[in-house]
């Protein structure tokens, strides 16, 4: 039978880790521990743990998605553009925000899949792309403004009587993180895992490789769009709002014990991964580190947890039970 | 200079591959070294190379024992081996190439000029006037890169040729330049070890033949003695000593059928294959066998011709469509192409499901347990990573991978390979049933004992062409004879 720690496998470390950081902020500042508290922690955390989300589905079918962070900027300072204030524009805003993750989403998966541009490369030059537009579009100034409904996810809350406020992005992190879990559950989640794995032998066995990957790419441009709608709310309209996020994201997933290359590791675990670098950012500040460190720190996790994985893998790499047969003599 | 090898046997945690095997070549001399696949030519090869070492016997050169640690070693002693696949860096040039890692060097840095020379005198020595030392490699025909080989074997000093199916690559006419050159490299001296088992070439160059049969020398003659009808029965006469289950007694209507299937490495086949019945494919290697599995599959889909699932045409033009259509295959490389080395049993054995059948997933996974068993899975679980499973183990999850979407046609190629005599058992054993149960099999196998205890009817392949059909119980020289292109019995198959 499946043991517990099988079960968690690469991901029970992450979860270990969060728990030690929530441990050491409630010592140093005990107020963190009420909910309220708690909540606005979850807060400030859901952005990049929806990005994590979306950068998993990508990473771990053996691609990467460097285009999300500029993708961010370009969502919010559009949508500021276009809104400039009028409530009334809110709704067909955000539609078209939807169509335009769906839109780089795609031309990223087919330019990754179809024409066989490593994702690397393909996310490398969107983020360049997407960040010379903006700039072209906003001449380094972002103008407009956004709309007071649509910063409300970012910045309000739901009144739960006898709990207080609820922060409208906790709730939303909660419903991406089940529809997240649910997906890695059906049969689409299984191949795209297989494909991350295996893509060769995940072709023959039926799977539309391409098709899977490409998806993937739009489920983390979608996800990069949820989180400008609520970063828009909480940290305001600017050309630098989306800054650095795709390295947070990738650093998440990576802390989620979810392994480049693709083939392994839980979505769960790489979002739990975002909360950990939120967490880490959190305790600095507490203890007076300069924020101007945060990517410093970011690089050296990443680095750590990378390596980490290397010699997880180097260990695993035990004998099989039974000697493979002797080499084919032809 | 000579060489002289005596009483070489190795094996493979404890599954012997040579017996004592003795082989001598001399100055100026072509051995030709012939066996089935499986014979232990290309281990005696690697032993003589230095990358095995023998468990017994002895290497000597003019005389003198050598123990041969690693390639380089065989290297400095004077043997060069020319291996099936090339060695050749495609963008570098001739004499880069020829001088890999041995570049002679000129106040620090490499001396280009004095290599392009040393070059083309060695290509002017064995009369090759089609390319120069500045060609670049990938430009080459493949007889031409396998002359680069040579010419690289004889710029380390080598007197002791051994070549490993040097013409599995070529087309027919190189095959002439190709035994030129090797009557060339006699002429001054060199001894040449010829791996082969094709007929023509072997009586065209070779002064000895040695043939090898189950990792045992069963003779040496010289090549006047021999006649190639007696050398293809030394080469595969032996008793048929392995148990296979019984061959089916009656079939269902045509399932499988091929009309003029073409693709790059095959041309105009017909093939049927009936419910309940095993065909096996053979062939010699490039013969194009797997290739054929492949177009049938989607995974390289034929350019030409027409396929047929009961009797419906189909258009397969990729694995994804052709699993749709009810066709499974096996593939020749378990690992690279079969399985999902990091996840579960269970993840691969529901994968076909996933991928293609999701309405069919949920009750999959129910059948899971049942599925594995039928196969006779032997694992410490179904959340066991395939990786951490013996050969034979992962390649029953392959099989269950695919019994899981009920495929009507059933594509194998070399189901059994690198896998244990109890395993191979099992797999056969299970083939049957499915066939039993109104599945239509097509099987390539290189053994040809298996192929033979396998099939009821054999398709023979010769250069991308059927070249004959054999039914079921043809002797293994009506195989290898079509296989090699030498003689073509037409047998007539009772329908």
């Amino acid at each position: 039978m499946r043991t517990l720690r099988d079960r968690v496998g690469a991901a029970a470390p992450v979860f270990g880790v969060l728990l030690l950081l929530l441990v050491a902020i409630a010592v140093v500042n005990p107020n963190f521990l009420e909910p309220a508290s708690l909540l606005a922690y979850l807060k400030r955390a859901a952005p990049l743990a929806i990005l994590a989300v979306g950068q998993y589905f990508v990473i771990v079918s053996g691609e990467f998605d460097l285009s999300v962070g500029s993708l961010v900027t370009v969502q919010v300072v559009v949508a500021a553009r276009l809104i400039d204030g009028d409530e009334s524009a809110t709704v067909p805003v955000i539609v078209l925000l939807i169509g335009l993750g769906l839109l780089v989403g795609l031309v990223n998966g087919l330019i990754t899949t179809r024409l066989h541009v490593p994702s690397f490369v393909t996310t490398l030059g969107m983020l360049l792309v997407l960040s010379g537009a903006v700039f072209l579009w906003t001449g380094g100034a972002p103008r407009g403004s956004l709309s007071e409904s649509f910063r409300e996810p970012g910045r309000q809350g739901i009144d739960i009587p006898g709990f207080g406020q609820v922060p409208w992005s906790a709730l939303i992190l909660i419903a991406v993180a089940a529809g997240a879990a649910v997906l890695m559950r059906s049969a689409w989640g299984h191949t795209l895992v297989a494909t991350g794995d295996n893509d060769r032998a995940a072709a023959l066995a039926g799977v539309p490789v391409e098709r899977v990957r490409t998806t993937a790419f739009v489920l983390s441009a979608l996800a990069a769009t949820v989180a400008a709608i609520l970063l828009g709310g909480f940290a305001g309209v600017s050309a630098q709002v989306g800054e650095g996020l795709e390295f947070s994201a990738i650093t998440a997933v990576v802390l989620g014990g979810v392994v480049l290359g693709g083939g392994r590791g839980s979505v769960l675990a790489a979002l739990a991964g975002a909360l950990v670098l939120e967490a880490l950012f959190t305790l600095l500040n507490l203890l007076g580190v300069s924020g101007a460190l945060e990517s410093t720190v970011q690089g050296v996790i990443i680095i750590a947890a990378v390596a980490y994985a290397a010699r997880r893998a180097g260990r695993r790499r035990r004998p099989p039970a039974v000697p493979e047969p002797s080499p084919q003599p032809a | 200079m000579t060489l002289a090898m005596a009483g070489i046997s190795k094996s493979f945690l404890g599954v012997g591959v040579l017996h004592d095997v003795d082989l001598d070549v001399r100055a100026g001399e072509v051995h030709a070294l012939v066996g089935e696949n499986g014979a232990g030519k290309s281990t005696l090869l690697k032993v003589l190379s230095g990358v095995h070492q023998p468990d017994a016997g002895t290497i000597a050169i003019d005389g003198e024992e050598r123990t041969f640690a690693n390639p380089r070693h065989a290297q400095d002693a004077g043997v060069a081996i020319i291996h099936q696949e090339f060695t050749l860096l495609p963008e570098r040039t001739v004499a880069q190439n020829v001088f890999l890692g041995r570049e002679p060097v000129r106040r620090g840095l490499v001396d280009t000029v004095a290599m392009e020379h040393a070059t083309a005198a060695l290509l002017a020595e064995i009369g090759e006037t089609g390319f120069g030392p500045d060609a670049v490699v990938r430009r080459l025909s493949v007889a031409q890169q396998q002359v680069v080989e040579i010419v690289k074997a004889l710029a380390t000093d080598a007197r002791i040729v051994a070549m490993d199916e040097p013409t599995a690559a070529l087309a027919e006419h190189e095959v002439a330049l190709l035994t030129d050159l090797v009557r060339r490299l006699t002429a001054r001296g060199i001894a040449v070890l010829y791996v082969s088992h094709r007929m023509p070439e072997i009586f065209a160059l070779a002064d000895r033949i040695t043939v090898l049969k189950d990792g045992a020398r069963v003779t040496t003659l010289t090549a006047a003695e021999l006649e190639p009808p007696t050398l293809v029965r030394l080469m595969v006469g032996r008793p048929l000593s392995a148990y296979y289950p019984p061959r089916a007694t009656e079939f269902g209507d045509v399932r499988l059928e091929v009309r003029g299937g073409t693709a790059p490495a095959i041309s105009g086949i017909d093939l049927t294959v009936r419910a309940g019945e095993v065909v096996g494919v053979a062939g010699l290697q490039g013969a194009g066998r797997t290739e054929l599995l492949r177009a049938i599959f989607g995974a390289d889909p034929f350019t030409a011709g027409d396929v047929l699932l009961d009797g419906r045409p189909v258009r397969l033009s990729s694995p994804r469509r052709a699993i749709a259509a009810g066709v499974a295959m096996v593939t020749e490389d378990r690992k690279a192409e079969g399985l999902a080395l990091a996840q579960s049993v269970r993840e691969n054995a529901l994968l076909v499901l996933h991928a293609v059948f999701r309405r069919r997933a949920r009750v999959g996974a129910a059948r899971t347990r049942d599925l594995l068993a039928t196969v006779g899975l032997r694992s410490a679980g179904e959340d066991q990573e395939v990786r951490f499973l013996s050969g034979g183990n992962q390649q029953k999850v392959v099989l269950a991978k695919w019994l899981a979407a009920d495929p009507r046609v059933l594509l194998l190629d070399e189901p059994t390979r690198g896998i244990d005599v109890g395993a191979k058992a099992a797999v056969h054993e299970l083939v049957r049933e499915q066939a039993e149960a109104g599945m239509a099999v097509l099987m390539v196998c290189s053994e040809l004992p298996e192929l033979i205890g396998m099939s009821d009817r054999i398709c023979v392949l010769h250069e991308g062409r059927l070249a004959g059909e054999l039914p079921a119980g043809a002797s293994e020289e009506d195989v290898m004879a079509l296989a090699t292109g030498h003689g073509v019995p037409h047998v007539e198959v009772p329908r």
